[in-house]
C-alpha cells in the first residue's frame, strides 16, 4: 500500500510518501502507526502523539480503529488548518 | 445544482465569483460572499507570509462532501469555493465561499457551515512565517466548536 504524509508529518519522516508492505497482524490505522513507529528514530517522533495523528484511507477520514484491509492509499497528517 | 470548487495557486476575484453565480437569473434573493484574508498576526507575534500545503485529490473530494450535505440542508441556487494553496502574504486572498439562495438565511448559514468545514475536515494545513523562525499553525479548539455546533443543530 501507497502511505502519504503531510506537514509535519511529512517533516519528521523526511518523506512525502513511500510504499509499504506491513505484516498481517497489522489491521488498523492504530495497528499501522505502531509498526511505522517501530521503523526507525524518524518515524517514532512523528509518531510520539498518536492522538494528534489524523489518517485518511483511499480519500476519506479514518478513525484510528478502522482497519487497513483492502486500502490503496492511507495518509497521515496533523490537524487540519486551513481556510 | 452545479456547484464550482477550485483549487489554486492563483488570486481569485470574489465580485467576479459572486457575478458569475447570479448572471441571467432573477430567482436569487441572496448571495453571501465570504473571504479569508491572510493577517500579519496571529497569537501575539508577527507573520510575515503563510504556504498552504494541500493533499490533493482529498482536498477536492472533500469539500465536494461538503458543498453535497450544504446543498441537502438548504435550499441553495449557487455553490462556489475556491481555496488556494502555495505561499501567501499578509492582504492576500486564502479561500472564498460563495452561496447564493432564494432568501439571506439559507445563503449566511450556508457559508458559515462550509466555512467551519473547511477549517476543520479539509486536507490543508498552514506553515506560518513568523520573526523567530517558521512553524506549522496548530488546530483551535474554538473551530472544532464551530463545526461541532452544525452537528448538534442536526438533531
Amino acid at each position: 500500500m501507497k502511505l502519504l504524509y503531510f506537514a509535519w508529518v511529512r517533516e519528521r519522516i523526511g518523506k512525502s510518501e513511500e510504499v509499504v508492505s506491513p505484516p498481517a497482524d497489522v489491521t488498523t490505522v492504530s495497528d499501522l502507526i505502531s509498526w511505522l513507529s517501530g521503523r526507525g528514530e524518524e518515524y517514532a517522533y512523528a509518531f510520539e502523539n498518536p492522538k494528534v495523528i489524523r489518517a485518511a484511507i483511499d480519500r476519506k477520514h479514518v478513525q484510528a480503529a478502522s482497519p487497513i484491509a483492502g486500502a490503496s492509499e492511507i495518509a497521515f497528517f496533523p490537524p487540519m488548518t486551513g481556510g | 445544482m452545479a456547484a464550482t470548487i477550485r483549487l489554486q495557486r492563483e488570486d481569485f476575484d470574489a465580485a467576479a465569483e459572486a457575478a458569475r453565480l447570479t448572471r441571467g437569473r432573477t430567482d436569487i434573493g441572496a448571495v453571501v460572499t465570504f473571504t479569508g484574508i491572510c493577517r500579519d498576526h496571529e497569537g501575539g507575534h508577527g507573520v510575515s507570509a503563510l504556504t498552504l500545503e494541500h493533499y490533493p485529490g482529498m482536498a477536492e473530494e472533500e469539500i465536494a462532501r461538503h458543498v453535497a450535505e450544504a446543498e441537502q440542508r438548504w435550499p441553495l441556487l449557487g455553490v462556489t469555493v475556491i481555496h488556494r494553496f502555495g505561499r501567501m502574504q499578509p492582504g492576500d486572498n486564502i479561500v472564498l465561499v460563495v452561496t447564493a439562495s432564494a432568501h439571506r438565511q439559507a445563503a449566511f448559514e450556508a457559508a458559515s457551515f462550509l466555512m467551519d468545514y473547511l477549517k476543520t475536515r479539509a486536507p490543508f494545513w498552514k506553515l506560518e512565517e513568523r520573526p523567530s523562525g517558521t512553524d506549522w499553525v496548530a488546530a483551535k479548539e474554538a473551530d472544532d466548536d464551530a463545526a461541532a455546533r452544525w452537528v448538534k443543530e442536526r438533531s
